[in-house]
């Protein structure tokens, strides 16, 4: 099961829609509740970085049978550097951005924090691409 | 304790969640800032905030929060009631400043994350 949706840079009014949609979803189809939880919290900083950093892209989530893959891809101004981007702390936001609860230096940190695995890459200029995978938990008897 | 004791501590007005009163709260958290409020609560926590945002109840979705408490006496907008009561997210307001509202709680035996037996990444983590 594939979801899929786009997102606007600078639509906070949107904002947090795709990885709340994603949430509920993953509940409606049985995903345990931390599961659910713990992609909800990706997709939304995933989501959340494009809304800040870049002009659009996409959050897309798919649903395997023992995993859960979130991808986020963006055309934007990109990450010039990465290692840097994953200190907790360290944030390029603006002012108005900070004025609005965001910028703390913690969403790709958050996003590293509750996943299984990490991938981001980007090109400057051009845009970032985040892949993140959950691991479902071993179902009982299996 | 119960969300009820919460609104009598801090003598908070109930704007949605009338009928939740009874729901048990396991902990607090004081965040201003959305990814704190991610990487630093769980579940069933209860949040003090003075960041008046739709995207606080966003955020308190995702992490499943059991209620939100405005302090220094702001009010949130009627979209962000909406918002919050259609999710059956209870949400408070208090006149009390963030620190006091915290200490109120805290004395009166509600605990941090700290005590929090499966918080997020453990001590280490401590903002």
């Amino acid at each position: 099961m594939r979801l899929e949706y786009h997102v606007s840079g600078r639509d906070f009014q949107a904002a947090g829609g795709a990885a709340a949609k994603t949430k509920r979803a993953l509940r409606q189809i049985g995903i345990d509740a931390e599961t659910a939880r713990r992609v909800g919290i990706v997709a939304y900083e995933a989501e959340m970085n494009i809304v800040i950093h870049a002009y659009r892209g996409t959050v897309g989530i798919d649903i395997l049978p023992e995993r859960v893959i979130i991808y986020a891809d963006d055309e934007g101004p990109g990450i010039s550097d990465i290692a840097l981007a994953m200190q907790v702390g360290y944030s390029t936001a603006s002012e108005d951005i900070r004025e609005m609860g965001f910028g703390a230096g913690l969403g790709l940190p958050n996003m590293k924090r509750y996943s299984d695995e990490l991938k981001v890459t980007s090109q400057v200029g051009s845009g970032t691409s985040i892949r993140a995978v959950i691991n479902l938990p071993a179902k009982e008897g299996s | 304790m119960q969300l009820r004791d919460v609104a009598r501590i801090l003598e908070a007005e109930v704007l949605t969640g009338e009928d939740k009163l009874d729901l048990h709260v396991e902990a607090g958290c004081g965040c201003d800032l959305i990814s704190d409020v991610l990487a630093f609560t769980k579940e069933r926590m209860l949040v003090l905030t003075g960041l008046v945002s739709p995207q606080i109840i966003r955020a308190a979705e995702m992490v499943d929060l059991a209620a939100i408490v405005f302090v220094r006496g702001k009010r949130p907008t009627p979209d962000i009631i909406d918002m919050s009561r259609e999710l059956g997210l209870p949400i408070l307001c208090t006149r009390y400043p963030l620190y006091e509202s915290a200490g109120l709680l805290y004395t009166a035996g509600l605990p941090g994350w700290r005590h929090w037996p499966r918080a997020v990444g453990g001590a280490q983590d401590a903002p």
